[in-house]
């Protein structure tokens, strides 16, 4: 432990769980994705408000799950010495701060200018009339509009 | 003794010996991909902002909802998106086989993988390129969103803006990978690693090419299910 020639001569970590550990985390991811797929897949029928947030908060956490099991395991955090993975975690929580502040700062900015901000609230209800033009059959006319707009 | 004075945190960090136990380039590649998601965060955090500072905002499962070869009305949503996914997935443990197989010195086991890591990074690409195309053809693009907010009214382009601003930069940092893991394939074929005594080229590659995938968990969450 006293010489510094363990460290130079093999920086290699060794690896203790092999393939079966990476096909593990495949297996893992892949069924998060799996779940996450049939999770949106429900909320296209969900209607409430209340429905679609706690499917949306259920996505999230998987979401959270996959990145801890591509860090941890495909990127080999887990098996790195403590203060290395400080270095690293600890200024990405300055997002954690930049989530909150910034999303309360935009819900915030919507409700002042749906309050005070007469010409914003008339203008989120006009209903679309040329958009979404597959449905109503105008697909030719907008493709046009494509190509000029190019 | 001064050993027994300085506490054992001390001594960690006396000097010879490698605090972190990582070589330098692996180190520095830690601190570029934490600096390469604060960007990413940002992005995802500015498109988080300007959505809910909205009154309304496009349903993805209205958006993206076709394949090649699906007919004009198909409505398929998810399922393109969930190939992509896939793909990305898969590619991703490729690449740590790769990486695993380097550890074991194994030239001809770290080319077959990277040579698989690279076939799903185009694959990937190709995929973006077919979606952008699709899109396109449908005149949504930086500046145009042809889409009406999911409760009917009239949208912004703010919609397309992020969309193609974010999966852009992340098909760069795609197509950036495949670059790297060509470069690493053909240093593995010449030989390279074998002269220098170990594979350790291949692991930060491997980082990288992680990162990029879970990006894409992010993005495909943000824009494809919420």
């Amino acid at each position: 432990m006293e010489h510094s020639s363990t460290v130079a001569g093999n920086p290699v970590h060794d690896n203790h769980g092999g393939t079966k550990e990476i096909w593990r985390t495949f297996w893992i991811l892949l069924g998060l994705t799996i779940v996450e797929l049939v999770l949106g897949y429900i909320m296209i029928g969900v209607e409430s408000t209340g429905g679609r947030l706690g499917l949306k908060g259920a996505i999230i956490i998987l979401m959270l799950a996959k990145a801890f099991y591509i860090v941890a395991y495909f990127m080999h955090l887990k098996g790195e010495i403590r203060n290395l993975v400080m270095t690293i975690l600890v200024p990405l929580s300055l997002l954690l701060w930049a989530i909150i502040a910034f999303l309360y700062e935009g819900h915030s900015y919507r409700n002042n200018r749906n309050t005070y901000d007469a010409y914003t609230r008339e203008r989120s209800n006009i209903q679309s009339t040329d958009k979404k033009a597959d449905e109503k059959g105008m697909h030719e006319k907008k493709r046009t509009g494509a190509e000029t707009m190019e | 003794m001064e050993t027994t004075t300085a506490g054992l945190d001390t001594k960690w960090w006396n000097g010879g010996k490698s605090p972190f136990n990582v070589e330098y380039g692996k180190l520095m590649m830690w601190y570029f991909l934490m600096s390469d998601s604060f960007t990413f965060g940002a992005f995802l955090i500015a498109y988080g902002t300007v959505r809910f500072s909205s009154n309304g905002w496009p349903d993805p499962n209205a958006v993206f909802k076709s394949y090649p070869g699906a007919s004009e009305t198909t409505n398929a949503p998810l399922v393109f998106v969930s190939i992509m996914t896939f793909i990305l997935i898969v590619s991703s443990v490729t690449m740590v086989l790769a990486v695993h197989a380097g550890h074991e010195r194994n030239k001809k086991k770290v080319a077959t993988n990277l040579i698989w890591t690279i076939i799903g990074g185009l694959a990937f690409l190709g995929c973006q390129a077919w979606e952008w195309n699709h899109l396109h053809h449908e005149g949504a693009w930086w500046g145009s969103n042809p889409f009406a907010n999911s409760d009917g009214t009239e949208s912004t382009d703010n919609f397309t803006n992020f969309f193609f601003t974010i999966t852009g930069f992340h098909g760069f940092h795609v197509l950036s990978g495949v670059v790297i893991n060509i470069v690493m394939l053909v240093m593995t074929l010449l030989g390279t690693f074998e002269k220098k005594g170990h594979y350790l080229m291949i692991e930060k590659a491997g980082l990288y090419w992680h990162f990029v995938d879970l990006v894409w968990v992010f993005v495909f969450t943000c824009f494809y299910l919420l």
